[in-house]
């Protein structure tokens, strides 16, 4: 079993055709001869566009709809989001990359679930929505989490387990927050933050804030139980949740197929419309995060399906190669990587050159490595830490170390 | 590693320690052959055995046909076939339901959750349907054939939900037994006496030994008794229980108290539901003070109702009050762990003769 894609995205419009021609022809006027046409071209050479025509984009694939109508291939785009758009899911791949060597040196250590290849859904979903929308996701979260605003150096640290991490290193890889963007986190029990977001989804009705509530959840975690019960009560009560299965076909070592009877989770609502995107295309996920944002304020629940992959292993002890082959994985690689899609958009639209955009990457690095050396001097959370929120007060229990006098702390 | 190698074979070795209730394989002493095994492949063989013996028996759970992420069950769906060994869903609910109606027709299944820390979705089907069935139908039907395999405890790095000790909940549950082993040997008898033991059995694996403890397993199909504690190192000054990893703590603790002079009695209760009362009552009457230890927080562990059982039996011949040294009453902690767990430190300064006696809650 191989997961089906197609990809045939490089429809360019006849704008950037024309801007092709016009590189070209400069091009071949620069390498005619140098000492002349030095100074036209250096007349020429311009930086990253700061074009503000709209751009439109077409997604790679259509929608498939379940019970529901679904939106236009079309997506409108600038030339301010392409850009970030690159920018950002640049920074999240090479945070995840510098994450795996943090794991493999031990300063990161428990568990590390990383989320490089599957950008482009953090990444099109925020493009759709604000920040009063609310993201509640499993233990795959560290680029949701920088999608919501987080920094570089919240998350380094928290993945080394340091006090300034986002949750105070008491959480570590699989639990970040960060309420002012009313990101809920980061769950080690799958399944179970689904009915929490469905939760949420009511509290935002009920304070009739106009916000949703996008509750992820991957193909593994799809069967069980207490989604359908969610699922249930939304479309019961109207809720404005959002189901997004991040379905990148393997739930741990299981393939999709030896654990699902029915893959197509989009349509495991049943009663609840679903779409089903294609994961890799930026695009599409913010297309169909609009699209879901505006259904859910006004009919209640719906399911996105984003089709997407995963370069790593399921956790960094798992090497991804027992269960699927390395072609597979290099074959997604070449065909349908979010950030290379991007870059041939961004270069096809003549935003930018090769080498600005490979000096964006160089100040990339440069930004994780600075984020992971400041995360690297913070402190460890005092011992005391131990004991704080367990509860917020009324607990008495008091600890001592051996000799009776270190590591005494009385719960508030 | 070594001396923790040595420390499980020294248990065999020591002929003197084979007392009272330690019937491991006592006919089995001269012909039996032996082999080096660590824990997982001591269940791993104990699965095949099962498997092998019983043709209505069936093992299942997630990812459990490739070996399971323990490598408890290698080779089991090769040699039994998939309609025998088979993956099931993410869905520990579902799982444990499937198991209890496969049992209640008479056969044998033997569920793995992945992690203890997952058992919770499935808490409602062992505790309501499980540990009732046999009950509530007046013995018309039951689900003894069900044993529910857990990993169990701290692993060094595991965080909030893959280092969880969640026995206590289950010792609460009349109708089901609760069986944690402590060594490769045993897990193997054990876990062949759980799957064969005519109730539903939850039997928790310590992960931390996975690989780390080593012990000579004989080769053959053998059991150990259920609910039958065993004393591991006998003393005269104070008895210590425990169950699984945290016996290696203890015995450490064991080790630094006998170089000041308190001898101590070691004993493995093995079984948690129904737990042995008998050998631990007769332990403290020797020796008069007791210690319980387990790496679940110490509010409402299971060492709360092996205190309240023995004051209750032994109060005139206790020295002092029961001491019990067990994790914190946190959620358990990523970088915290150190402080969290119950080391030997901690076992040590509680067990301290010379000082005042008073209840130390660690």
């Amino acid at each position: 079993y191989l997961p089906h894609w197609n990809w045939n995205c490089l429809t360019t419009d006849s704008q950037s055709e024309k801007s092709a021609v016009w590189i070209m022809a400069l091009s071949r006027l620069s390498s005619r001869s140098n000492i002349i046409s030095r100074p036209l071209s250096a007349a020429f050479r311009r930086s990253i566009s700061t074009d503000t025509t709209p751009i439109t984009i077409e997604t790679s694939l259509p929608f498939t709809a379940h019970l529901c109508d679904p939106p236009s291939r079309s997506v409108e785009s600038s030339t301010q989001e392409l850009l970030s758009f690159f920018r950002t899911m640049a920074l999240m791949r090479r945070m995840e990359i510098a994450a795996d060597s943090l794991y493999k040196a031990k300063l990161i250590r428990g568990f590390c679930h990383l989320y490089d290849g599957q950008e482009a859904v953090a990444i099109g979903m925020e493009a759709a929505i604000t920040k009063k929308d609310a993201i509640i996701t499993a233990y795959r979260d560290h680029c949701i989490f920088l999608g919501r605003g987080g920094s570089l150096y919240e998350v380094f640290a928290e993945l080394m387990g340091r006090q300034d991490g986002c949750s105070r290193g008491k959480g570590g890889s699989m639990h970040f927050y960060k309420k002012d963007s009313s990101f809920y986190g980061g769950h080690g029990i799958v399944g179970a933050q689904v009915p929490l977001g469905c939760g949420i989804a009511f509290a935002q009705k009920y304070s009739k804030e106009e916000a949703v509530t996008f509750a992820m959840y991957g193909d593994g975690a799809a069967n069980q139980g207490q989604l359908f019960e969610a699922l249930n009560i939304s479309a019961l009560w109207d809720l404005p949740s959002i189901l997004v299965c991040e379905n990148n076909h393997y739930g741990m070592g299981t393939a999709e197929w030896r654990a699902a009877k029915s893959p197509s989770y989009y349509k495991r609502g049943d009663y609840v419309p679903g779409l089903k995107v294609d994961g890799m295309d930026a695009f599409a996920v913010k297309q169909a995060c609009k699209f879901a944002k505006e259904h859910a304020l006004k009919n209640g629940p719906i399911i996105l399906e984003m089709d997407t992959y995963r370069y790593h292993g399921h956790s960094m002890s798992d090497p991804g190669s027992t269960y699927r082959t390395r072609d597979e994985i290099s074959g997604v690689r070449q065909e349908r990587d979010p950030i290379e899609r991007i870059k041939k958009l961004v270069l096809s639209h003549d935003l930018a050159t090769e080498k600005e955009l490979k000096d964006m990457e160089k100040e990339i690095r440069k930004e994780v490595d600075d984020a992971i050396a400041k995360a690297k001097d913070c402190p460890m959370p005092e011992p005391s830490e131990l004991f704080t929120n367990v509860y917020v007060k009324g607990f008495g229990t008091e600890s001592f170390g051996a000799d009776r006098k270190e590591v005494k702390a009385a719960l508030p | 590693m070594a001396s923790l190698l040595s420390r499980f074979c020294r248990k065999l070795a020591l002929p003197g320690s084979a007392h009272g209730s330690r019937m491991t394989s006592t006919t089995a002493c001269g012909s039996e052959t032996v082999k080096s095994l660590n824990l997982y492949s001591a269940i791993n063989q104990a699965l095949h055995i099962a498997l092998e013996t019983d043709p209505r028996s069936y093992v299942f759970g997630e990812d459990v046909g490739f070996g399971g992420v323990f490598r408890c069950t290698t080779g089991l769906a090769e040699r039994f076939g998939k309609n025998r060994v088979f993956n099931t869903p993410l869905c520990e609910q579902g799982i444990v339901g499937f198991g209890i109606g496969l049992a209640a027709m008479g056969n044998r299944a033997v569920v793995e959750i992945q992690v203890a820390d997952y058992i919770y979705p499935a808490f409602d089907q062992i505790v309501n349907e499980a540990a009732k069935f046999r009950y509530r139908s007046g013995n018309q039907f039951n689900c003894g054939g069900l044993t529910i395999r857990a990993p169990y405890g701290a692993v060094g790095h595991g965080g909030h939900y893959h280092s969880q000790s969640p026995e206590a909940f289950f010792c609460h549950v009349p109708g089901i037994k609760v069986v944690i082993p402590r060594s490769p040997r045993e897990a193997k008898g054990l876990l062949l006496s759980s799957i064969r033991d005519p109730n539903p059995v939850v039997f928790f694996e310590p992960k931390w030994l996975y690989r780390q403890a080593v012990e000579e397993v004989p080769e053959h199909d053998y059991m150990i008794p259920l609910s039958q504690a065993e004393i591991i190192r006998e003393g005269s000054d104070i008895t210590l229980v425990g169950w699984g990893a945290q016996l290696t703590v203890m015995e450490q603790a064991c080790l630094d108290a006998e170089k000041e002079g308190i001898s101590c009695e070691l004993i493995d209760l093995k079984t948690l539901l129904p737990w042995d009362k008998e050998t631990v009552e007769a332990s403290v009457k020797k020796t008069g003070r007791l210690l319980i230890s387990h790496e679940a927080p110490i509010t409402g562990g299971f060492g709360a109702e092996i205190s309240a059982t023995i004051l209750e039996r032994c109060f005139l011949k206790l020295e002092a009050p029961v001491s019990r040294v067990c994790g914190l009453d946190t959620p358990f902690p990523l970088v915290f762990e150190p402080f969290y767990m119950p080391t030997k430190n901690k076992a040590s300064s509680s067990s301290s003769l010379s000082s005042p006696s008073k209840t130390h809650i660690f």
